[in-house]
């Protein structure tokens, strides 16, 4: 469930980019000032294994499907959810720059989805409850199931709110929802069962491993308190912003048949739209007028003038060969 | 689902790409990091039915290309294997947004297709542009260079840690994987009973290969903190390399090239 | 020369699990010799050379390095005395690039800038891998990787090199290699492992373990000579020996 660059606009990017920032600030003077020095190469060894790991396909029993491991909530039940946090943020750094997993832009978007929700969420307020102190194998089963569908589903739902406040897709935001929150229930099972059955054979062969079990702290709380409402607050700004995901939702309210949604019932939103965004489509234009004098400027949905497109295409072209001819050509003097 | 060996392939692939020297590989990892965050923000913000302005930011991953000595063809073809799901979302557009478009005032189209389209372009130049920034810059100076711009030390030592491993186990992984195949059924993945004991002993052995890191560690003096080699401070060259970037994407961004061209072309024709 | 020698007495040491690991160890190691650990699988080299380095604490009985004894409170002292060489170089080497795995070390102990550098290069240009420096780990081969774990060691600048394994997973070209360079050093050397025919080329002297404590200790040719001893160890006479009219004769 990787965002990627091309889903996010840049306001919901840099949005999550701070938030995730923040939060792997604090993380990481969290990691420096408490954690045992021993921990620095288990640390790097466990991000790696989660990494190698996430390639291998289990069976879901009964279903004949498959999955694999996310790895954010086996991470925090190893070592805690600062360190875990940690973890996850470089595991999908790597995945951003080198598998083009997601990209640089949504890599605050994921750090949020797969590393705040089950790190800092799911773990601490039910994982370690749940367990308890002396985890027996039936108290980890349910504590990891409970979490990672917790988990998964706080993460889907992150992607739908930042994809539909990014504006890039027309899936309605309940249409979108109901897509990805039965999915993620699937994957969150897998999740959970998994990370359940590798925690029992750590409790049976290797038990001080898991003696990180202790209960949400204030701070974490608190911690979580002022980010989730400082997440809700930039995402609905953002959202409210955004005619598109604005339209959506009142579309969808009001019952009205998208697929057919052409002629009197579009203009309505167009017009309602114009009026409702102060900050039309993202893209800091100047100022209406400006925009209508110049012809050039990507203009604002709904139409183009012909005359602009004809000029548009003519001009793609021109572009593209010019782009790929200076490309050659520096290709050319690269090798001389 | 990528395969181990690929990804192992492709982690040894790209560090060989970025042990060239060219001109482009040279330059400070800490500007080349800030480009192509530009860079990404930059096509992200285009409107979503824009396709012409989004063109000449085709400029940017075909200049590096050359001027990096990489082969755009391998480039180009990881493009293909990435992130279906970002199509696949991208597909509803067509399907629900049906706005009318006027395409060169010859026929009409429905906006879904060019927001579709728009989308396609952008995750294209993104994806590319993560690429080029790894295959022109080893991860260790990315690393440097992250901890130049502010970044927390425990977060760089992770990532720096998590990178060095990563090619010890994949290669482990890879192994323990391909001898479960070897005694499952075809096609299927690893069966329920097999899963515990083979992920609870790979994460066994990772502990223990930690724990020996660490006493290697310890062996050498550590006292909790990595000291980790510092670049050379950003010179006039590396200024001049990220203003010019930057002012090419803020051009590509506020000026529709493909349109000024086209109109020029038309005024003079 | 007395702070370059090493004496166990009567160490016994359990995993925490309870398995006896060491079970009544002496050992007396003097300046400048270069000892052969061997032994079975399970017979307590690892363990034995976790104790010189300080990783482990024996649990009854002493261990003195150059008239210090190892605890918790002269580690630094010991660890600059001792440099150990991990059997699987990929564990030694953390850091991103040879050179700064090298000057991991230095860098611990404080020098400046200058001497670190001089260290580095003197310590990789032991080993002939200077060129290697700005190369990341996982780029190397087997030979080439051992070389610079011995490096990393080296610029410690330790009086005395302990090895676990050292020729282990090198092919033949790599390992003769390796046993040229380990005879230039004039280090105290003390070598746990399985290959004795790089025991016959290195060391004088051997010890044999056996469940934790020592079995025998002399000369190599004399241990290695004597055919029951060697299989009461669980161990055999190295090829080239086995071959040789003269010293195969028992």
């Amino acid at each position: 469930m990787h965002m990627a660059d091309a889903l996010v606009s840049p306001v919901v990017g840099g949005a999550m980019w701070a938030a995730s920032a923040g939060l792997a600030s604090y993380a990481a003077k969290q990691v420096q000032k408490n954690l045992d020095e021993s921990k620095v190469p288990l640390m790097g060894v466990l991000g790696a294994f989660v990494f190698a790991a996430q390639m291998i396909n289990f069976t879901i029993p009964g279903t004949g499907s498959s999955g694999h491991l996310g790895g954010g909530l086996l991470l925090a039940a190893l070592l805690g959810p600062h360190a875990a946090f940690l973890t996850v943020v470089s595991i999908l750094a790597v995945q951003a720059l080198f598998f083009a997993d997601g990209g640089l832009l949504a890599l605050g978007c994921n750090i949020i989805n797969m590393g705040l929700f089950p790190c800092y969420v799911a773990y601490p307020l039910l994982y370690a409850p749940l367990a308890g102190k002396q985890p027996s194998k039936a108290r980890i089963f349910i504590a990891a199931l409970t979490a990672a569908v917790a988990g998964l589903q706080l993460g889907a739902f992150g992607v739908v709110l930042q994809t539909v406040s990014s504006g890039v897709t027309s899936l309605p935001f309940s249409t979108f929802a109901l897509l990805m929150q039965p999915i993620h229930l699937a994957i969150g099972l897998v999740e959970g069962l998994i990370t359940a059955t590798a925690l029992a054979f750590i409790r049976r062969e290797a038990p001080s491993l898991l003696r990180h079990q202790t209960g949400a702290s204030r701070t974490v709380l608190l911690t979580m308190l002022v980010l989730a409402l400082a997440t809700g607050g930039l995402l609905s700004w953002t959202a409210s912003t955004n005619p598109d995901g604005l339209e959506w939702s009142i579309a969808a309210a009001s019952g009205e048949e998208e697929l057919t949604a052409e002629g009197p019932v579009h203009t309505f939103f167009a017009e309602l739209q114009e009026k409702l965004s102060f900050l039309p489509d993202y893209n800091f234009k100047p100022d209406p007028e400006q925009a209508q004098l110049t012809e050039a400027k990507p203009t604002a949905w709904p139409a183009v003038a012909p005359g602009t497109s004809v000029a548009g295409i003519t001009g793609a072209l021109i572009t593209l060969l010019l782009a790929f001819g200076a490309g050659k050509a520096l290709q050319h003097a690269a090798k001389h | 689902m990528r395969n181990i060996v690929t990804a192992w392939l492709d982690l040894h692939y790209l560090d060989d790409l970025a042990r060239q020297a060219s001109f482009f590989h040279r330059l400070h990892p800490a500007g080349k990091l800030v480009i192509t965050l530009a860079f990404a923000v930059t096509a992200a913000s285009f409107d979503k039915y824009e396709i012409a302005g989004l063109l000449p930011l085709f400029f940017y991953p075909l200049a590096v290309m050359a001027l990096g000595r990489l082969p755009s063809s391998r480039l180009l073809q990881r493009l293909l294997l990435v992130s279906p799901v970002v199509l696949l979302v991208g597909l509803f557009n067509p399907l629900l947004d049906r706005t009318p478009h006027d395409v060169a005032g010859l026929f009409t189209i429905a906006g879904g297709w060019l927001s579709f389209l728009s989308l396609t372009l952008k995750l294209t130049l993104t994806t590319t542009a993560a690429l080029l920034l790894i295959a022109t810059t080893k991860l260790p100076a990315i690393g440097a260079a992250l901890r130049q711009l502010g970044l927390p030390r425990a977060l760089v030592v992770q990532l720096l840690l998590l990178h060095r491993y990563l090619f010890v186990l994949l290669e482990e992984v890879g192994r323990i994987a391909q001898a479960c195949e070897l005694r499952s059924a075809p096609g299927k993945g690893l069966p329920y009973g097999a899963w515990g004991s083979l992920l609870g002993q790979l994460l066994l052995r990772t502990v223990s290969r930690a724990e020996r890191i660490y006493q290697a560690m310890r062996c050498r003096g550590f006292d909790g903190e990595i000291r980790l080699l510092m670049l050379r401070p950003m010179q006039a060259r590396d200024y001049w390399h990220l203003l010019a970037w930057c002012g090419f994407f803020l051009l590509c961004r506020f000026v529709n090239l493909p349109h000024a061209f086209g109109h020029f072309l038309l005024e003079v024709l | 020369m007395s702070h370059h020698t090493i004496d166990l007495t009567n160490v016994h040491y359990h995993y925490p699990d309870g398995t006896p690991a060491l079970t009544g160890l002496s050992l007396h190691i003097g300046h400048g010799e270069a000892v052969a650990i061997v032994g079975a699988n399970g017979s307590g080299k690892t363990t034995l050379l976790s104790h010189l380095a300080g990783l482990l604490f024996a649990s009854a009985g002493e261990v003195n390095i150059g008239g210090y004894p190892v605890a918790p409170k002269t580690l630094s002292h010991i660890r600059r005395t001792i440099g150990l060489v991990f059997q699987n170089p990929d564990d030694q080497l953390f850091m991103p690039t040879v050179y700064e795995d090298v000057a991991f070390g230095p860098l611990n102990l404080g020098l400046p800038p200058a001497s670190v550098e001089e260290r580095v290069s003197a310590a990789l240009q032991t080993v002939d891998a200077l060129a290697l420096k700005d190369r990341p780990p996982y780029r190397l081969s087997g030979g080439q990787k051992r070389a610079v774990a011995i490096a990393t060691v080296l610029a410690m600048e330790p009086a005395i090199l302990v090895m676990d394994e050292p020729t282990a997973a090198l092919d033949p070209f790599a390992r003769r290699q390796l046993i040229n360079l380990l005879k230039t050093f004039s280090h105290t050397k003390i070598i746990a492992t399985h290959d004795l025919d790089l025991v016959l080329d290195l060391c004088e002297r051997t010890v044999i373990l056996k469940d934790g404590r020592v079995l025998a200790d002399g000369r190599t040719r004399d241990l290695f000579r004597n055919k029951p001893l060697l299989a009461e160890a669980r161990l055999e006479q190295p090829f080239s020996m086995q071959a040789c009219p003269v010293c195969s004769q028992a």
